[in-house]
């Protein structure tokens, strides 16, 4: 590499990697667009970024910031793939493993969950803290779908993509601090009093297990499912069925 | 001259809020045991049938805590291992058992002894050879300090063998995405 | 159900009709909607939803954020006591556990009867005359063993709320040291006339001369605030002064409202004027709920003076009014962007910034967010000129700040001081005898120790947004920062992961170390989870929540030491209590139904 690419106005600096980016793009963006992953949860290339997990923090210039909402700058200096950074983003997870009910072996999801590959990604061996444990009601009330709230990270990607995709505002978060909650835009707060189909793109971007299509979970055997086939860090968004 | 044999390393298994998934598992790393057993001698496990653990270097508990036997093997195992590793889902996280955690015990017991149909002059269970159970089911690391984590349910025989051949080397132990699974 | 057919339309429609059914005015919707039942009944949300036209999933999701509104019911009467450390140093506890024993309730749970339910609630600023409560939203402050005996038989009577003894709801001032702005006689209308007569950019200018910085406590500069939101481009400016005033042990703008109104509102339109805005909001804390209908009587009366509304003061175009919106008890609508949104009517989630404020806040236009005391002081600017202004207090940290003191002395209160007081002096000033520490700026702020008496207050010392809780020798610093955790815990937004989860973490260990279940194991932890918050939460309520435990261990370690029980990590619960449930249902007690302690107690 030579000085020039280093002070080129249109690049940065990702863990000693040149990264190119337009005006207006975000780091997580930039990263991305060039083959480099950065760990993430709320964040969907398809969606306005949320920053809520800060599973995608990175050290911009010295200081840690969320990459999916900060802003690329020329000549910026980014750490991601460290160990403090790591370390830090494992936490992260943890806490969203034991703020839950996350029972892998017993997920439809499991094998096809953004939480537990970036969990494996990360190399997380175990939840580390206390479990929180809270009773957290099932919702089987829609013919198609199923939703398990134990298993939510309040990502709100659903909230997004029924709102300005759908626009239907099937969901909401209620409540504040670790009693926040997803809740269904119905008076008996059943999914099965909604007009939420299997039509929705809110259907198709739950990154956990939380918004269940009845009937396919084990259509594909555990062990066979794109996470299993490949990490997170190769292919983090692989086309859903069924989207 | 042959370097003086080395002393083999002593280790110790059990299973508590489990259902002996890890162990079979364990023994699914197969002729590779042949190799294990050149390396350790085991101590308390349900393949020695011994009783008590004596002071021994490594400890494999499969399993969450669900009663106050659980809680003594545990204790037991912490005193007597110099490395403690969590094996499986229920050690890790409380697992299939942990699912009654969001009932009040009362309820259980309730619904287990006396409401069941069918059940008439039920009543629960009072010798005091059978251990209490613990009003929530937890993980081990909430109980003890654990050393190292094996996550799966279970986790392969693969798995197992690397964690094992990884510390009997001296190394750090490490997965990779092939064995590192929490289904 | 019809629109016609809802029970709810009677008091919702002149509710709705007031604000022409504006969705921005959601919360103050829900407020009102509140103050007739006693909680929002989901009926009432069948019908704002249809009017309004929102889903009914986000009136739910925006009311349940808010601490001090109820979608079930919650009793006739809803008694929260004021939960902050200087309350509980003045036995806030004791007296609610009397309280709910003499009328047989359970904290936390509605009475089987309906009659009432009890609580503790983050700082209601009532610290000076505490232990303090809030019933239905009315302060009554100076609880006494009397009191609170008096207050059940008026709730076993059901007696309504007008009808109790209005010395209850007498609050006082308690100003003991006045400067420049407590002693001002402002008159109201002579800061805008001096601002006609100096020219709206001329004013700016004293202003930035003035070097006034910002009250709240972060210290911007003023003048460059205004400045940059005259300069930036927007349909509409608008003004809103941050009367959110939440953080624990402040209540200097629970006084400056009450007694000092005219220089405020007068500061707002001036602001107003100089960034050409037509609309200003005072977000007033949904606990001072009780100085409502004097704020309004001010800015009517204002309005009469031709100091609000078209034309002030006859200067033709000069059109500016003022709006009040109430909070509902969440603290984190302290911070600008928190605020903003909930002004919109939205959950009171901090915004991902830039943009800041100044350039897209309210409905995404230029607005300029400044603290009670900062408009009021901005008037004083007006008024007397940036230089002398800048003549008072020192260099970096100009004119006067107005302490918030309470705790362990004499005298608490408002004392107004010119910057650069030192601690002791304050410590002196207001009768504070043996002190162990002073928590200066509150839960977020710094916690000051003895041998740090002589730093001064002032952004090139301690920046403060007010308070002052005093501590003397005999008070457990480790109980001080534990209650600060657990306000961050009730009060984080719920937005972020570190936040969310961590606050609540951060207050499971602090339990744990003070029910003696605490080990190195447990210190290493706390000091780890303390950098996470740090680095990784999204705004400054999770950055800050550690602060009081970092700032107490590194000052009273000993506090933590004679906590630290074990050698060895040990459950945090107590396994033997875990059995008592199946000793219970098995009717045993024999040794095998027990078990022992850990036992490296030292």
């Amino acid at each position: 590499m030579t000085q020039d690419n280093i002070s080129n106005p249109t690049t940065f600096m990702l863990d000693n990697k040149i990264i190119p980016f337009s005006e207006g793009q975000t780091i997580i963006q930039a990263a991305m667009a060039a083959g480099e992953y950065i760990p993430h949860l709320c964040y969907n290339p398809e969606f306005k970024p949320h920053g809520s997990c800060k599973v995608c923090t990175v050290k911009a210039n010295g200081r840690q910031a969320a990459s999916c909402t900060q802003l690329a700058q020329a000549d910026m200096v980014v750490e991601s793939n460290t160990q403090q950074i790591n370390d830090e983003r494992r936490a992260l997870l943890q806490m969203l493993f034991v703020e839950g009910n996350h029972f892998c072996p017993s997920c439809e999801k499991s094998g096809n969950c953004e939480l537990q590959a970036t969990a494996y990604a990360l190399e997380m061996m175990s939840p580390h803290f206390d479990h929180f444990s809270p009773n957290r009601p099932l919702d089987a009330s829609h013919p198609e779908y199923l939703l398990d709230f134990n298993r939510c990270i309040l990502c709100s990607l659903c909230v997004r993509a029924s709102r300005d995709v759908d626009g239907k505002n099937v969901f909401a978060l209620s409540e504040r601090g670790i009693k926040t909650q997803l809740i269904v835009n119905a008076k008996s707060g059943k999914l099965g009093d909604t007009d939420f189909s299997d039509q929705d793109k809110a259907a198709h971007v739950c990154p956990v297990g939380v918004i269940i299509k009845k009937r396919v979970g084990f259509t594909i055997p555990i062990g066979e499912r794109a996470f299993d086939v490949n990490p997170i860090s190769v292919s983090p968004h692989p086309v859903k069925k069924g989207a | 001259m042959n370097a003086p044999a080395k002393p083999k390393l002593r280790m110790a298994t059990a299973t508590l809020a489990g259902c002996f998934g890890c162990h079979m598992s364990f023994l699914d790393i197969d002729e590779r045991l042949f190799d294990l057993i050149e390396l350790v001698e085991f101590d308390r496990s349900p393949l020695t049938d011994i009783k008590h653990c004596g002071p021994c270097d490594i400890g494999l508990i499969e399993g969450g805590l669900c009663n106050a036997e659980n809680v003594h093997v545990l204790r037991e195992f912490r005193a007597n291992c110099k490395i403690l590793i969590a094996v499986g889902a229920c050690a890790i996280n409380g697992g299939l058992p942990a699912q009654r955690n969001h009932f009040p015990l009362s309820l259980i017991l309730e619904e287990v002894y006396h409401a069941q149909h069918g059940l008439v002059d039920g009543f629960i269970p009072n010798d005091p050879e059978l251990p209490l159970p613990l009003d929530k089911v937890h993980p081990l690391h909430e109980v003890v300090k654990i050393d190292y984590f094996i996550p799966g349910c279970p986790p392969s025989g693969d798995t197992i063998w690397k964690v094992l051949t990884d510390l009997l080397a001296g190394r750090e132990p490490e997965l990779g995405h092939a064995l590192l699974h929490y289904d | 159900m019809t629109r016609q057919m809802n029970t709810h339309a009677a008091y919702l429609d002149p509710i709705l009709n007031h604000c022409q059914c504006n969705v921005h005015d959601l919360l103050q919707i829900l407020r009102q909607a509140q103050e007739h039942y006693g909680y929002i009944h989901p009926d009432a949300i069948d019908y704002l939803s249809e009017v309004l036209a929102l889903p009914r999933a986000k009136i739910e999701g925006v009311a349940s954020f808010y601490s001090l509104l109820y979608l079930k019911p919650h009793g006739e009467y809803r008694v929260l006591f004021s939960d902050n450390i200087t309350d509980r140093m003045l036995g806030n506890i004791d007296l609610m556990n009397s309280l709910c024993s003499q009328l047989w309730v359970e904290p936390g749970k509605v009475s089987e009867d309906g009659l009432l339910w009890v609580n503790t609630t983050s700082c209601t600023g009532m610290c000076d005359q505490g232990p303090a409560l809030l019933v239905n939203n009315i302060a009554i402050n100076r609880l006494t063993a009397e009191r609170v005996s008096a207050i059940c038989e008026l709730i076993r009577e059901r007696v309504p709320l007008p009808s109790w003894p209005a010395e209850f709801f007498a609050i006082e001032n308690n100003i003991r040291r006045k400067d420049i702005l407590l002693n001002s006689d402002f008159e109201s209308g002579s800061a805008l006339a001096a601002m006609l007569q100096r020219g709206a950019l001329e004013t700016l200018q004293e202003v930035k001369i003035s070097k006034l910085r910002g009250r709240g406590g972060a210290g911007f500069s003023t003048g460059s605030k205004w400045e940059f939101c005259r300069a930036a481009a927007g349909e509409q400016h608008y003004v809103v002064c941050n009367a959110d005033e939440g953080e624990p042990g402040t209540f200097k703008d629970r006084v400056l409202l009450n007694s000092y109104a005219d220089m405020m509102f007068e500061g707002m339109t001036l602001c107003g004027h100089i960034i050409d805005a037509k609309k200003g909001f005072l977000y007033l804390r949904g606990e001072y709920r009780y100085l409502l209908d004097h704020l309004q009587a001010v800015l009517q009366r204002r309005r009469q003076q031709g100091l609000l509304g078209s034309n002030i003061l006859g200067h033709a175009g000069f059109d500016f009014d003022i709006e009040i919106h109430l909070g509902a008890g969440a603290y984190i609508c302290g911070e600008e962007s928190a605020l903003i949104e909930s002004l919109e009517g939205k959950r009171g989630t901090p915004r991902n910034r830039p943009p800041y404020p100044v350039t897209c806040g309210y409905l995404n236009q230029p607005t300029v967010v400044n603290n009670v005391e900062t408009f009021a002081a901005a008037s004083l600017v007006a008024l007397h000129g940036g230089a002398w202004y800048a003549g008072i207090g020192t260099e970096i940290s100009s004119g006067t700040k107005i302490l918030s003191v309470s705790g362990d002395c004499e005298r608490p209160g408002l004392y107004e001081f010119p910057f650069g007081v030192t601690v002791a002096e304050v410590l002196a000033d207001c009768g504070a005898r043996n002190t162990q520490a002073v928590q200066v700026s509150g839960p977020s702020g710094v916690c000051v120790a003895a041998n740090e008496f002589d730093r001064r207050i002032g952004f090139e010392d301690i920046p403060t947004a007010g308070a002052f809780m005093v501590f003397n020798q005999s008070r457990d610093m480790f109980e001080v920062a534990r209650n600060f955790v657990q306000f961050f815990a009730h009060e984080s937004c719920g937005f972020c992961t570190p936040c969310r989860v961590g606050t609540s973490l951060l207050g499971n260990m602090m339990n744990k170390l003070a029910q003696g279940h605490g080990s190195p194991y447990d210190f290493a932890e706390i000091e780890k989870l303390n950098v996470l918050l740090q680095s990784t939460s999204h705004c400054g309520l999770g950055q800050s929540a550690c602060n009081p435990v970092l700032d107490t261990i590194a000052k009273f370690r000993p506090a933590y030491d004679q906590r630290m029980m074990h050698t060895e990590f040990v459950p945090a619960f107590d396994l033997d209590h875990a059995l008592s449930q199946a000793r219970r249902m098995t009717g045993r007690d024999d040794t095998g139904a027990h078990l022992e302690r850990d036992h490296d107690t030292r």
